[in-house]
C-alpha cells in the first residue's frame, strides 16, 4: 500500500458529550468532535450530558482554535407540535458556527438547506440509509454533504456505497457501542418504557432500569422486563434491551446481541482505501479518560494508515482488552 | 355545523410473516371474497429471500384481490440493501402497480409519483408529513410508537393519515436474521426456519414472562395491538384509515369487528369482547396509542 495524500487521510470523528469532553478529544487528537444542546433534540439526551447555548459557542472557539472541526447533532425526530426547538437547535447551532450538522428528519433537513443554503450537512445514522438510492434522496435534493451509514452494511457494501454516493462522502462507525438494528428504525425502548431513541432521544432509560438480587444472582430489568441475570462476582454490564438474554424455544439466550461492543480497527486500512472519508467513535457518555485513551490510540492508527499503510492492532486491541468485542456487520457472517 | 366524518376506511397491511405459499394464497382468496376491507398490500416486506415464492402466484393473488372489489398495493422491502433488492423494487415501480414505500430509497425510486407510505418510514411530525404529501405520497401509515396526541396534531386536515389499529406492532428491523440465530444455523443458510411461525417466534424474558416476537430479521412486540376505544378519536383527529395487519387468527372475523365498530353498528365493548375470544398469539394492547409504552395492555396503566 501507498502512503496516502493528506486529502484522503479519514477524518477521526470524536465524541463529545460536556464542554469538559470536548477539550478532551480536542487535546487528545480528534480531526472534529460531535455533540448537542441539552435537549431532546438529540439521541444522547441524558441528564448531567450536552451543552447549553453558551457552551456551545464556547467549546466551537476552543475547537476552531486549535484547529479541530465541531458537528452539532441535532438528530431526534421532531416531535408533532413542537417543531420550532428543532428549528432553534439548528438556528442555534448554525449562529455558533458549527462546520457541520448532523441531521435526521429529512423535515428538518429541508428546513436547514432552505435557511442556510451554505451550511455543511451530514445525515445521521438515525435516518439509516442504506443503498445508493436513499443517499442520492439526501445528496441530490437536499444537498447532504456526507452520510454515517448504518451499522448493518458489510464492508463490500460500504465500498459500493462509498463509490455511488460521491460527492457525498461517508462516515462508519469504527468503536464503542453497537446497534445491533437498523438505527432510528428502532422502538423496542418505548415498546418496553415508553421512551425511544426517535422520540425522546434515549434507549433503555435508567430512569427505568431496576436491579434486585434473586437467588444470590443480580437481575437487572428494563421497564419491568427482565434483561439479564448476573451470577454473584460477575461485572454487571448496562442492561440494553437488544443486548440482554432472553429465552426462546425453552433455551436462554443473547437472541439479538452478545453483550459486545464494536472494535473495527482491523479493517481501518480497508475502510479507508474504500474512500471512506470519515471514522467515527461512539461514546458520547462516556468519561473523559476512556475518550482520551480512545482518540489518542485511533489517531495514531489514522496518522501510521497515511504514512505507512500499516497500523499497529495491539494498541488498539488492548483499548477492550477483558471485553469482548466484534466487527459487527461489517463483516458478513454476523448476519 | 361541522362537517360530518367521512367513513373510515380499512387497509389490509402485507401479511409480515413466511407462511407457506399455498396459505399465503388461501389467505387472499378468502379475503377477496369475504373480507370487508377497501384496500389490500400484498409483497414481501421483511426478507428478499421469501421473495420469489411469492412472484410465482402474485399476478394471480391480484387479480383475484381486484375482481373482490379491493383496492390493491404493493408493498415493498423495509430495509433494503442489496443491489438485487433495489432492483426488485425498481420492477414493481415501473410493472405500474400502486406501491406502498417502507424505506427511502423506495421514495427516491418513485421520483414523485403517487404512492402510499407504510409504518417504517420515520414521519413523527406534521413538517414531515407534509413534505412527504409533496413527494407525491398520497396516504401515509405512522409508525406504531406515536401517541393519540401527536397524531391528533399530523393528521389535522390532510385526509391522508392511516393509523395501526390491529396486529402485533413492528418494531425494529436488522441486518441479521433471529430466527436463525435462534435456531443456531447461518443466515445465507438459513432453510426458512421463520416458516414455522405465522405469528412470529415468542420471545419470553428469562423469568419466562412474554415480551417479543421475532420475524426472521425483524422484531414485533409480542401483545397485539387492538385500538377498538380510540376509534372515534382517532376519526375526529382526521385519520381517515385503519390498519389490519394479518396474524394467522380468522382475520375475515377482525376486519368485520372494525367495519362494524367504525360503522357505528357495534359498541368498542362489544368489538374489544369479539376480538378477545379469537384467538390471538398475545393479549389485546393500546399502549403506544395511550402514550405508554407499547406492551401495555388496554387496561393497563404505566
Amino acid at each position: 500500500m501507498m502512503a496516502r495524500s493528506p486529502s484522503s487521510i479519514p477524518e477521526l470523528v470524536c465524541p463529545a458529550g460536556t464542554p469538559a469532553g470536548l477539550r478532551t478529544a480536542v487535546d487528545a487528537g480528534a480531526h472534529s468532535v460531535y455533540c448537542g444542546f441539552r435537549d431532546e433534540t438529540n439521541a444522547r439526551n441524558f441528564p448531567g450530558l450536552n451543552f447549553d447555548r453558551a457552551e456551545m459557542r464556547e467549546g466551537i472557539a476552543y475547537a476552531h482554535e486549535r484547529g479541530v472541526k465541531v458537528l452539532v447533532a441535532v438528530n431526534t425526530f421532531m416531535r408533532a407540535g413542537a417543531v420550532d426547538l428543532w428549528k432553534r437547535g439548528v438556528d442555534d447551532a448554525v449562529a455558533a458556527g458549527a462546520d457541520a450538522l448532523i441531521l435526521a428528519d429529512v423535515a428538518l433537513v429541508a428546513y436547514a438547506r432552505e435557511t442556510y443554503p451554505k451550511q455543511r450537512l451530514h445525515l445521521s445514522v438515525q435516518a439509516a440509509a442504506a443503498t445508493p438510492e436513499a443517499i442520492a434522496f439526501y445528496r441530490d435534493r437536499f444537498g447532504i454533504a456526507r452520510v454515517v451509514l448504518p451499522r448493518v452494511l458489510t464492508v463490500e457494501e460500504i465500498a459500493r456505497l462509498t463509490a455511488t454516493a460521491a460527492p457525498c462522502e461517508t462516515e462508519v462507525f469504527v468503536f464503542g457501542g453497537l446497534c445491533v438494528m437498523a438505527e432510528g428504525r428502532c422502538m423496542l425502548s418505548s415498546y418496553a418504557t415508553g421512551k425511544s431513541p426517535n422520540m425522546t432521544g434515549v434507549c433503555s432509560p435508567p430512569s427505568h432500569v431496576e436491579y434486585r438480587e434473586e437467588n444470590g444472582a443480580l437481575v437487572a430489568s428494563v421497564g419491568g422486563f427482565t434483561v439479564e441475570r448476573f451470577a454473584r462476582g460477575e461485572p454487571a454490564g448496562y442492561p440494553t434491551l437488544c443486548k440482554g438474554r432472553f429465552q426462546v424455544n425453552a433455551a436462554a439466550l443473547h437472541l439479538f446481541e452478545d453483550p459486545v461492543s464494536l472494535n473495527a480497527v482491523e479493517l481501518l486500512p480497508r475502510l479507508a482505501d474504500i474512500g471512506v472519508a470519515a471514522f467515527k467513535i461512539e461514546g458520547r457518555q462516556r468519561g473523559r479518560a476512556y475518550v482520551s485513551t480512545v482518540v489518542r490510540a485511533f489517531r495514531r492508527a489514522v496518522d501510521a494508515i497515511a504514512t505507512s499503510g500499516r497500523i499497529d492492532v495491539t494498541e488498539l486491541r488492548a483499548l477492550t482488552e477483558g471485553q469482548a468485542e466484534t466487527t459487527g456487520s461489517y463483516k458478513k457472517a454476523w448476519r | 355545523m361541522s362537517k360530518a366524518p367521512a367513513r373510515l376506511g380499512l387497509t389490509l397491511g402485507p401479511v409480515l410473516f413466511n407462511w407457506p405459499v399455498g396459505r399465503w394464497v388461501d389467505f387472499y382468496a378468502r379475503i377477496a371474497d369475504e373480507a370487508p376491507v377497501d384496500r389490500v398490500c400484498l409483497g414481501e416486506v421483511v426478507c428478499s429471500k421469501r421473495q420469489p415464492f411469492r412472484d410465482e402466484v402474485i399476478l394471480d393473488t391480484v387479480d383475484r384481490l381486484e375482481r373482490g372489489g379491493k383496492e390493491v398495493v404493493y408493498s415493498t422491502l423495509a430495509l433494503p440493501t442489496t443491489k438485487r433488492e433495489v432492483r426488485a423494487i425498481k420492477e414493481m415501480i415501473e410493472a405500474g402497480y400502486l406501491i406502498e414505500a417502507n424505506d427511502i430509497a423506495t421514495v427516491q425510486l418513485l421520483n414523485g409519483r403517487h404512492h402510499v407510505i407504510g409504518p417504517f418510514l420515520n414521519i413523527y411530525n406534521e413538517a414531515t408529513l407534509a413534505l412527504h404529501l409533496k413527494l407525491g405520497a398520497t396516504r401515509v401509515c405512522l409508525p406504531p410508537e406515536l401517541p393519540l396526541e401527536s397524531i391528533r396534531l399530523i393528521a389535522a386536515g390532510n385526509d391522508a393519515v392511516e393509523v395501526l389499529a390491529f396486529g402485533r406492532a413492528p418494531l425494529a428491523l436488522s441486518a441479521r436474521c433471529y430466527h436463525a440465530r435462534a435456531h443456531g444455523v447461518a443466515k445465507d443458510a438459513c432453510q426458512f426456519v421463520c416458516e414455522r411461525d405465522a405469528d412470529g417466534l415468542d420471545v419470553l424474558t428469562l423469568d419466562g414472562k412474554p415480551f417479543l416476537a421475532v420475524n426472521g430479521t425483524q422484531t414485533l412486540g409480542y401483545v397485539v395491538t387492538a385500538i377498538t376505544r380510540e376509534i372515534a378519536d382517532l376519526r375526529e383527529a382526521g385519520v381517515v384509515s385503519l390498519r389490519l395487519s394479518p396474524q394467522s387468527c380468522d382475520m375475515v372475523k377482525v376486519a368485520t369487528i372494525f367495519r362494524d365498530l367504525a360503522d357505528g353498528h357495534t359498541t368498542q365493548e362489544e368489538a374489544t369482547e369479539a376480538l378477545s375470544v379469537i384467538a390471538l398469539p398475545g393479549p389485546l394492547s393500546d399502549g403506544y396509542l395511550r402514550g405508554l409504552p407499547g406492551a401495555n395492555l388496554l387496561d393497563e396503566v404505566d
